[in-house]
């Protein structure tokens, strides 16, 4: 088997060539910066080019879309941050946006629409779950069919935008032991990072919420959590490590997807 | 004749005491801001079905939600034999609705067979309330007036009940002794009538009457103690869910004053040409209760303290400050302490008190964690995240106040672009060595 090196396409070169891609991929600032969840980012940009989709990314022009500012209650920088980026993808002609972050997939679908910003928005376990279903992606159950797999409601792909189908359905044709958290769907409970808890000491409480919830996973004696969010897999991989639980695996879905296929 | 006057009488006083009550209640709501407009009356109308009359949120606990939910469909059906009872009550006649033939006959025997079903439920609920240690009931907020609250609220619905009953047994009783047809169908009343079956005419006479004044009686107190209490949800749920907030939980509202004074700084071209804006851009957030929308204050006056929220909270579960229900049991108390003071003096009123602080800590505030299990769990459709996330809006725009990891955070996002302290130069490193196999 040969390797292909990948070249990110990215928005300025393509413009500057006079090419327009279909979908803008919106890394995100976990999705760039985090050690562990590049990894998720590079996960599904080899997906992206297995499928051979016509996407772009921003690079360097990318920043925050203000989302952690605003539930901080800065409603000033959040919409600093959203009317300069409506300003980028205005000059893109962007129409259709492809996020992995569902903090940053909930924002542009239901937030920046109040700006001016309307787009096509996808998220990417929406996008995976429609290449699955048509074919183009082809999974099956032989990498991970006896590992028992449970799946943690991120709360900006769940309660906040209805997402529960989507994941579920592809989990399970991955594993054919596929079980529930006692909370789950809209009953789920939070990792404890939303809100901009991510980055701010918790406050003063009886325990920490990713505890609480690293302990419900345990109890599924799961041996993978699939998860679909960045600061949900920051929580529960710091949970699992300090309950000494690494055997169990945090995942995210696209990897899973990624190691399945063997891209 | 004395007996019309002296219902008509006491109707009025009834009716009276409760559009003064509710007169004041609606003044209060002057001095709230305004919130999304209500459209879509359709879609509104199906929420309600489904959320109030079909009860599907109370189904979320599926047990303890289906005696709820008896309770409730009971007193859709038994309203219909107290209107009845109104217009017996004017007009001297009786069972004046039999002219609605089958259909009264239905709704009577509904009545009274849910009679004995919201009975039970009402038993079930004290007996939770007085002989177990339900969590969701406990907490900071949960003062003695509140549990006094339930337990009136569910003594007097049983008592609702028990004279309810009362009344058809006798009423069967009675017809059956003189021989006279009976209007309605009441299988309970029916088989509860034998207790009754020694009684002389007279006797059974005056049983009807006392177990009829007593239910009647009892609902014009109730429909005016419930204003004074939380059980204030059992008028205004049903609108409540009506008035609904349609948009998707994970949505904010938009400060449109910010997004004047942005788009000028964006665009200093524009500073001059711009139209001033139309109102003067009062306080960012909220501080105190002339901040909240009317749907803020409108949720707090529908909440009954079930405590739901509170118990799916992943700060409070933790020990942390927060507790959903708190932040509408303190909004509503605030409006009722200050309202008055509002209403006499206007706008500018202030008694040095405020919702923040004096009621709502900042600790309570910096812990959620906006993951909205409280506001798809409230059975009503009460939304808590974005009055929370408006008190931070105060906090951060007007008093720049905000716990030194968040403040980081901001400078990082103006600095930097991202809220860590990360180059954008360094954006594109994950696609660094990027390899796919191909076959």
């Amino acid at each position: 088997m040969e390797s292909k090196i990948i070249s990110v396409p990215v928005m300025a070169d393509l413009f500057a060539r006079g090419e327009k891609p279909e979908f803008l991929f919106w890394v995100g600032c976990a999705g760039a910066y985090d050690d562990r969840y590049r990894k998720v980012t590079r996960a599904f940009t080899k997906i992206l080019t297995h499928l051979n989709i016509s996407y772009a990314v921003l690079g360097k022009e990318e920043t925050c879309t203000g989302d952690p500012a605003r539930r901080a209650g800065n409603e000033m920088l959040y919409q600093m941050q959203a009317l300069q980026i409506i300003d980028t993808l205005t000059r893109y002609d962007v129409k259709k946006i492809i996020t992995i972050c569902p903090h940053c997939f909930n924002i542009f679908r239901n937030e920046y629409p109040d700006l001016g910003g309307h787009y096509e928005v996808t998220n990417y376990v929406q996008f995976l779950d429609q290449y699955i279903e048509n074919g183009s992606l082809k999974v099956d159950d032989t990498l991970f069919g006896n590992t028992r797999i449970t799946y943690h409601d991120p709360c900006y792909l769940g309660r906040g935008n209805d997402i529960y189908a989507e994941p579920r359905s592809i989990l399970k044709r991955l594993t054919r032991d596929f079980v529930e958290l006692e909370r789950n769907k809209s009953f789920s409970y939070c990792c404890g990072a939303g809100g901009a808890q991510m980055f701010k000491e918790a406050e003063e409480g009886k325990k920490e919420v990713f505890i609480e919830r690293t302990e419900e996973v345990l109890r599924s004696k799961a041996g993978i959590v699939a998860t679909a969010c960045p600061f949900c897999m920051t929580m529960l991989t710091d949970g699992l490590k300090y309950k000494n639980s690494e055997e169990v695996k945090n995942l995210d879905i696209a990897e899973l997807i990624v190691q399945v296929m063997d891209l | 004749m004395v007996r019309q006057i002296a219902f008509a009488v006491t109707l009025l006083i009834t009716l009276g005491v409760f559009a003064f009550t509710i007169n004041r209640l609606i003044s209060y709501f002057r001095f709230t801001k305004a919130s999304f407009p209500v459209r879509d009356l359709g879609k509104r109308f199906r929420v309600m079905l489904e959320v109030a009359i079909g009860q599907t949120k109370i189904f979320r606990h599926p047990v303890m939600g289906f005696f709820h939910a008896l309770v409730f469909w009971g007193f859709c059906v038994i309203a219909f034999g107290s209107i009845e009872m109104v217009i017996d009550g004017l007009s001297g006649a009786e069972r004046s609705l039999r002219v609605l033939g089958g259909f009264h006959d239905f709704i009577m025997a509904s009545g009274d067979i849910f009679a004995l079903l919201v009975t039970i439920s009402i038993l079930i609920f004290l007996s939770r309330r007085l002989f177990v240690h339900v969590k969701r009931f406990e907490g900071i907020e949960m003062k003695k007036k509140s549990h006094q609250d339930a337990n009136l609220a569910l003594s007097m619905i049983l008592l609702l009940m028990i004279s309810l009953l009362g009344m058809n047994a006798a009423y069967v009783q009675m017809q059956t002794d003189a021989g006279e047809p009976i209007y309605g169908v009441y299988p309970v009343g029916a088989a509860l009538s034998v207790l009754l079956a020694g009684l002389s005419p007279q006797g059974l006479h005056l049983a009807h009457e006392v177990f009829w004044w007593a239910h009647i009686l009892l609902i014009f107190a109730f429909a005016n103690i419930l204003p004074y209490s939380k059980h204030f949800h059992v008028f205004m749920s049903v609108p409540n869910t009506f008035l609904t907030r349609l948009e998707p939980l994970g949505k904010l509202t938009n400060m449109d004053d910010i997004t004047r004074e942005v788009k000028l700084m964006l665009d200093p071209e524009t500073a001059f040409s711009a139209p001033a804006a139309e109102t003067p851009v009062g306080r960012f957030g909220v501080k105190d209760v002339e901040d909240v929308s009317w749907k803020n204050y409108f949720d707090s006056l529908s909440c009954t303290e079930c405590g739901r929220c509170t118990a799916v909270c992943p700060a409070n579960t933790t020990g942390k400050m927060l507790s959903p229900r708190k932040i509408f049991m303190d909004l509503r108390a605030r409006m009722k302490e200050k309202g008055p003071g509002l209403v006499k003096n206007g706008r500018e009123f202030s008694d040095n008190r405020s919702l923040l602080r004096d009621y709502i800590s900042e600790a309570e505030l910096w812990a959620c964690t906006t993951c909205n299990a409280c506001a798809q769990e409230c059975p009503v459709n009460i939304n808590h995240p974005t009055l929370i996330v408006d008190m931070r809006r105060y906090l951060v725009m007007e008093e720049s106040s905000a716990p030194g990891g968040l403040k980081t955070m901001f400078s990082n996002i103006e600095n930097n672009g991202a809220p860590w302290q990360y180059s954008p130069e360094d954006r594109l490193l994950w696609a660094e060595n990027l390899e796919i196999k191909v076959s």
